[in-house]
């Protein structure tokens, strides 16, 4: 605040004074907004909730006895060492203002995220920065360390998604080596050129309100090499691999749909109209997709099965995301049909046409419905709900804003899949990737954990 | 001393209790078991993935009477248990040596 040279005679009128005058809003630091604050706490939660344990029984329910709490495990474990990563460089990496490809280190172990505090209180909002002349910051009304959590909760579920590709044969250690690297080298740049001010996409103007490019495409494309990669699980096309307890994976789809207004209508980053707006078609186009599926289900097969639902509800959540703060709910409901009955194309036909085994449908689901929803996106966003001071248009969809999409797309797919393959290399090297075939017989639970279900 | 042992449709399980309550039989043992004989399994489809599964869920009631018993026990499992449809299931009729009721210490007839 510019501080005037008047006496105290004049303070009394200052306040009247400044009601009249144009809002010095640039030069004043953005104030924290207690009720978004209180929203993005909360998203935080729901986010976090989606992986443990929604993601986590979502895809434990889906394989054999044997492999259950190895299958847990890997989304717990994600967890507890993405939280870690995310402090120590992946938020660094992510969300500074560094370049146009990564940020810089100076959040390294999130040195400088309380300098703000004042008596227990932060005293403003975070600004992410674009460092760039022209490019506008992007100004929040929370405090960094929300903003910096609810980023993690992100950075946790992305890993952990690709885990359903490789279900049933890869070894823990193999995990640990290859998440981290992954989760620094993948994750975090790319939500960099997405999500940071200063990042290539998003000068670009491309769209992705809350991860389609940067947590479906990205893992969905990762778990297809992971896929190929590792090879078939052992007795794969004459073994009885059947899931061995749907209703886990019911509880954990259902935990994912609920939690996935955290992670769309919180991308919004306040309670506003824009999350309201985001909520609604989260769940339009989550049913609309159910339907989809199960409807192609029903007519192809013969029986709609609760498999087939929760999958449809799972591929209408990745495709509305990045398009959850664009779009209107008529858009919705196209998206959310287009995800249910092209993902399920891709998950039972394509997969089975190609022949490679990506066990739990990781670029079956996230990885084609992520695509649909990108471009989408480009086809149906509506200008008003991103337009601002500085853009009053906003980002209106129609042929130019597809072109795009088709770019964050494609760079998406190049980086994750070629560095994908890199890592595992690497983690090759280091400790191997897959058990041997007895082990994979025998069941991860006894084999990695020493510890089985009854 | 025979062993009886008859493998049923689960859902004549209550059925087949009953059947024997009034013939004296005083105790009996149960498993859930999976087998097939003429009637075949069901295919099951998970995401496009077909599994056949031939092993359909089953009740296996086991036992032991005296052999004065044995006709009486088995004819009424067999009314109780019998539906007309293939996957009815079988009985079949073991000798027993010896039997004893570990609280007591009696053996053979006694223990039953």
């Amino acid at each position: 605040m510019k501080r005037l040279p008047w006496g105290w005679g004049m303070s009394a009128a200052l306040p009247a004074l400044f009601l009249a005058l144009p809002a010095f809003a640039d030069d004043a630091p953005p104030k924290i907004d207690s009720g978004d604050t209180a929203w993005m706490l909360t998203s935080t939660a729901l986010v976090l909730l989606m992986t443990i344990p929604g993601l986590a029984l979502f895809y434990a329910g889906m394989v054999r006895k044997k492999n259950i709490l190895a299958t847990l495990m890997q989304s717990f474990a994600i967890c507890a060492i993405v939280t870690i990563v995310w402090c120590v460089a992946g938020y660094s990496i992510a969300f500074t203002t560094g370049g146009t490809y990564m940020g810089d280190f100076s959040r390294f172990m999130l040195n400088g995220i309380a300098d703000h505090i004042v008596k227990g209180s932060e005293t403003q909002a975070f600004v992410l920065a674009s460092g760039i002349k022209d490019v506008n910051d992007m100004s929040t009304t929370i405090p960094e360390s929300v903003y910096m959590m609810f980023q993690m909760t992100f950075a946790i579920i992305t890993p952990a998604l690709i885990c359903g590709a490789f279900a049933d044969r890869m070894k823990f250690s193999a995990l640990c080596i290859f998440m981290t690297l992954w989760s620094l080298i993948v994750y975090s740049p790319v939500a960099h050129w997405v999500w940071a001010p200063s990042g290539w996409a998003s000068q670009m103007g491309i769209l992705d309100f809350a991860g389609g490019t940067v947590v479906h495409i990205n893992a969905g494309v990762a778990g297809l090499v992971c896929a190929l990669v590792l090879g078939k699980r052992v007795g794969y096309g004459t073994d009885n691999m059947a899931p061995y307890n749907l209703s886990l994976a019911v509880i954990g789809a259902s935990l994912l749909w609920v939690g996935w207004f955290g992670f769309n209508a919180g991308s919004a980053v306040g309670a506003n109209g824009r999350a309201g707006m985001a909520m609604a078609v989260t769940q339009i186009a989550t049913a609309a997709a159910a339907l989809g599926w199960m409807f192609a289900e029903w007519i192809t097969k013969g029986k709609p099965s609760v498999l087939g639902a929760i999958s449809g509800a799972v591929a209408g959540l990745v495709a509305i995301t990045p398009a959850s703060g664009f779009v209107l709910p008529g858009a919705s409901i196209v998206i959310g049909v287009a995800a249910g009955v092209i993902c399920f194309w891709s998950a039972t036909s394509l997969k089975h046409m190609l022949g490679y085994d990506d066990s739990l449908d990781t670029f079956g689901v996230h990885g084609i419905g992520g695509i649909v929803g990108a471009l989408l996106t480009g086809v149906f966003s509506y200008g008003p709900l991103s337009a601002t001071d500085a853009s009053p248009d906003g980002s209106p969809g129609g042929l130019a804003q597809l072109k795009l999409q088709a770019i964050g797309v494609c760079s998406t797919l190049v980086w994750s899949g070629v560095m994908t393959f890199v890592l595992l290399m690497v983690t090759k090297v280091l400790v191997g990737l897959k058990v041997n075939e007895e082990e994979e017989r025998e069941g991860l639970d006894i084999v990695l954990h020493g510890e089985q279900i009854f | 001393m025979k062993l009886i042992m008859a493998i049923i449709k689960p859902f004549k399980l209550d059925d087949a209790r009953e059947a024997l309550t009034p013939l004296g039989v005083q105790g009996l043992t149960v498993s859930e078991v999976k087998g097939f004989g003429r009637q075949k399994g069901q295919t099951e489809i998970y995401r496009g993935a077909e599994y056949h599964v031939s092993f359909l869920p089953k009740i296996k009631i086991e036992v032991v009477v005296t052999d004065d018993l044995a006709d009486q026990v088995i004819e009424a499992i067999s009314k109780a248990a019998h539906t007309g449809k293939i996957g009815d299931g079988k009985i079949f009729v073991m000798d027993i040596e010896r039997a004893m009721r570990i609280r007591t210490g009696e053996v053979d007839a006694e223990a039953l």
